[in-house]
């Protein structure tokens, strides 16, 4: 059984006190507490400040192009189905340049989790407003504010009808690992936005802002029931649950894609002479 | 023997359905056939038109010259009146033309009324119009009803049988009313196949062992994505719709790293949004096929017709510099075992590797005798054995003499598999280091370049091997390139094609530079503006071309028009 040793990786270069931290601790105590040896699973990653993230724990990695971390997951996980497959992305990643791919992946209900780092600004690019910016945020590329509405990734999940939405917090590093453990074991698409402060170039949203603000969901809340659900993926303000938003358990694309079925695609065997006359349908 | 045989309509008339019978009934009874189609991008209307060439001897391209032409749509009869060869003969029905032609070489066979006669019904027209030319050229029935059946399998056997009455009153119309019928078809022999350009990739990819392909629909492209879909269950290849282009090949890439084989299709504007993909594939080694299916451009161009006109685009596309391969294949035969090169070196050299073709070699069918499998590629270049090289201490990027580092499959490996597009180390995590930087761009470029030039095949010559003129032409045009010179053999012309086009092929085996140099003349025929063969082989081999032809009307060569073209420069 690994330990948290096993999953130690380079030393990171994110700021003293980046909510990243918080995700990364979170995250190995999830894979640990799952079992998940570090050769036995990928994550793929995109580009940003999360980008960076597979290279500080121990895991098999592709740290690809930016906004296309879902496509390549979806490639990965459809030739070998057995394996547990994790997107981690930004908040510009995942909603801003891969926003179309977000969406179909939601439809496809590839059974994949995004962990989405969503500092709600860009840092690696030192300061800029991203898709979840609140309206007025002032950049020096927007120096009226953020005009555009920000993206509520949730609501927009709900209403696409994912079949896992949940969000959690950087500064809460137990809470987030058990939704962690539950999207990585929830059988088709989840996506899991992680609130995150942004020490360097979010004045905005910060520790204290979020302190303020955030709650768990308790038994009593049904994240079952659609419409509720869409109402708590709108709840942004005085108040911003954390938790299962919306949970719907439906067959995954492998389940129903013909090919998929049986051992995994990777481990098949090949000669091109098993074919037979394949050349028969042109005569 | 060498008949044309055209079919022209708009769309949804049954054109194809005409065409794609009497091209199967001939390839069947052993004849060589060409087929050609010309299309608009439209559902309904338009002018369409599909043309095949049968003969007792290999053909390889289309004619000007028509022997029969079956007009559905009064456009069919204006465009092709005067490329009637002699005996030729136009088929129409002057009920749904509502125009008649009272000259010698029309025949009016009413369709309409043969196909509803009996109980039948007007859709049947086209199976009447099948039959009529079979009546025309004075072949019987045998072939065509096994090939009925074949096409209306799911409709049942009462409509089989009703189109074969239906066909038997049109070629018994034919036999008894076509005075001028005057085609002498010899007995043929065994039945040859026929395929397209597009299936003939699809077939490539399969005996490759692909097991994703990703795409998102595009002509010429799509019918790839159809022939795989068509395969993906009972081959266990994963086929998927992509919602765009760059979804389609990080698909393909990410599929890839997870160790099978995979591809992508596209055509030049799809294949713009997937550029940042193929160096991503560089940069990361991910093996991967990309089917570029050309089309004219700029922007949507004409989007159902041909040109070569993305060859430097799909050369330099992708920031930074590193390897890639390129194959343009000429025939079907070419693209099965082009496109089993592309994925043997691809995966043996872990890079991204184009199969380059056009709407031309996409859509056109040719006959074989068979295809040769017994030259099928396949080897598994995957580290299989977790105990050897991908143990605990495996580095995705490990440095090689030959750049080539073991690839390992993640899951299937004591070790982990770490692959970026940063700039990494052999470990595979990032580094900014100078050193190592440098080590890198060597180990994935200047190690393998070397290895895969070596792997390139020389082209080929053809015709008169002291020529005084040559030839060049690359991709698709091989067929009537090879007719043109053929036809016009006693002027000393060969033909020299190029299919293995980047790295450009060594001259070891064959000093193909030596016989340009020799030459008097060589003209570089190309269905592009620029002529940008022409300059690929300047830039590698310093020889500038006597002259070029150029096509850039989104048309392909015919056989005759070509010939023009060449003999006017051969003075």
């Amino acid at each position: 059984m690994a330990d948290s040793d096993d999953h130690e990786g380079q030393v990171p270069a994110w700021c003293p006190g980046c909510g990243n931290f918080g995700i990364l601790r979170a995250f190995k105590r999830a894979v640990v507490e799952l079992g998940l040896e570090p050769n036995r699973f990928t994550v793929v990653s995109g580009i940003g400040q999360s980008g960076k993230f597979p290279h500080y724990t121990r895991c098999n990695t592709f740290n690809g192009l930016h906004g296309r971390t879902l496509p390549v997951a979806t490639g990965i996980k459809l030739v070998n189905h057995p394996m547990p497959v994790i997107a981690v992305a930004g908040d510009g990643d995942c909603y801003g340049e891969g926003g179309n791919h977000l969406i179909h992946a939601i439809r496809r209900n590839i059974d994949v989790s995004v962990f989405v780092h969503d500092n709600q600004v860009y840092g690696l690019t030192k300061g800029q407003a991203s898709p979840t910016s609140m309206e007025g945020m002032k950049t020096k590329v927007q120096p009226y504010g953020v005009l555009a509405e920000p993206l509520s990734p949730l609501a927009m999940a709900v209403a696409l009808d994912c079949s896992f939405v949940a969000r959690g917090y950087a500064g809460d590093a137990e809470h987030l690992a058990g939704l962690m453990k539950e999207s990585i074991s929830h059988k088709g698409f989840a996506l899991l936005d992680i609130l995150q402060p942004c020490v360097t170039f979010n004045g905005l949203n910060t520790y204290t802002w979020f302190k303020e603000r955030v709650y768990h969901l308790g038994p009593s809340y049904d994240p079952t029931d659609r419409v509720a659900a869409f109402t708590k993926a709108l709840e942004f303000g005085p108040r911003i649950p954390l938790g299962v938003i919306y949970r719907n358990e439906r067959p995954s694309f492998g389940d129903r894609f013909p090919a998929v079925h049986g051992a995994a695609i990777v481990d098949l065997s090949f000669d091109p002479s098993s074919l037979g006359d394949i050349t028969k349908e042109f005569y | 023997m060498d008949y044309t045989i055209k079919i022209g309509g708009e769309a949804g008339q049954g054109i194809q359905t005409i065409g794609d019978s009497l091209a199967k009934v001939f390839a069947r009874s052993g004849y060589h056939v060409f087929v050609h189609q010309d299309y608009e991008s439209r559902i309904r209307g338009g002018h369409n038109f599909y043309q095949i060439r049968v003969s007792d001897r290999p053909v390889y391209s289309s004619r000007e010259r028509l022997d029969i032409v079956v007009a559905l749509d009064r456009p069919t009869i204006a465009n092709n009146r005067n490329r009637l060869g002699d005996g030729g003969i136009i088929v129409y029905d002057s009920t749904i033309l509502k125009e008649r032609h009272d000259e010698t070489h029309f025949l009016d066979v009413p369709f309409v009324d043969l196909a509803t006669k009996d109980g039948g019904s007007r859709i049947m027209a086209n199976t009447v119009a099948t039959g009529t030319v079979l009546g025309m050229l004075g072949l019987d029935l045998g072939m065509l009803l096994p090939v009925l059946s074949d096409l209306l399998e799911k409709k049942g056997s009462e409509t089989i049988e009703e189109n074969q009455r239906a066909a038997e009153r049109g070629r018994d119309f034919a036999v008894a009313n076509c005075r001028e019928c005057s085609f002498m078809v010899p007995a043929s022999g065994p039945p040859k196949m026929l395929i397209d350009g597009n299936s003939a990739i699809g077939l490539g990819a399969l005996l490759s062992g692909c097991k994703f392909y990703a795409a998102y629909p595009m002509t010429p492209s799509t019918g790839v994505l159809t022939f795989m879909a068509a395969k993906s269950e009972m081959y266990r290849i994963v086929v998927e719709q992509a919602e765009d282009e760059i979804a389609a090949i990080n698909m393909a890439i990410g599929a890839s790293f997870a160790g099978v084989r995979s591809m992508t299709g596209t055509a030049g504007g799809g294949f713009a949004l997937m550029v940042e993909g193929v160096s991503l594939a560089a940069m990361t080694e991910t093996p991967v096929v990309i089917l570029v299916g050309q089309r004219p451009a700029p922007a949507t161009g004409l989007p159902t017709r041909t040109e070569q006109g993305d060859l430097l685009f799909v050369l330099h596309a992708g920031h930074g510099e590193f390897p890639r391969l390129l194959f343009a294949p000429g025939s079907p035969e070419q693209a099965l075992h082009l496109t089993n090169k592309a994925f043997d070196l691809a995966y043996k050299y872990q890079i991204p590797a184009f199969i380059l073709t056009d709407q031309y070699l996409a859509d056109t069918q040719r006959t074989y005798d068979g295809f040769d499998l017994s030259r099928i590629v396949y080897k598994d270049y995957r580290v299989r054995d977790p105990e050897s090289q991908a143990g605990k201490e495996y580095k995705r990027y490990a440095f090689a003499d030959s750049g080539i580092s073991p690839f390992a499959v993640p899951g299937r490996s004591q070790g982990v598999i770490v692959a970026d597009s940063d700039e990494h180390d052999e470990d595979g995590h990032l580094t900014e280091g100078a050193e190592i930087r440098n080590r890198m761009v060597e180990k994935r470029l200047f190690c393998k370049l070397p290895l895969l030039k070596a792997e390139m095949a020389p082209p080929l010559l053809h015709g008169n091997q002291e020529a005084e003129t040559v030839v060049v032409g690359w991709g698709s045009t091989y067929g009537v390139l090879r007719e043109a010179v053929d036809c016009l053999s006693e002027k000393k012309i060969a033909l020299l094609h190029f299919s293995e086009v980047y790295p450009f092929p060594a001259t070891d085996s064959f000093d193909y530079v030596d016989v340009l140099r020799r030459a008097k003349r060589t003209i570089c025929v190309e269905n592009n503006a620029t002529s940008q063969f022409a300059r690929l082989v300047r830039t590698e081999t310093g020889h500038v071309f006597t002259s070029t032809v150029n096509r850039y009307d989104g048309r392909p060569w015919l056989l005759e028009t070509l010939m023009g073209e060449l003999d006017g420069r051969l003075g």
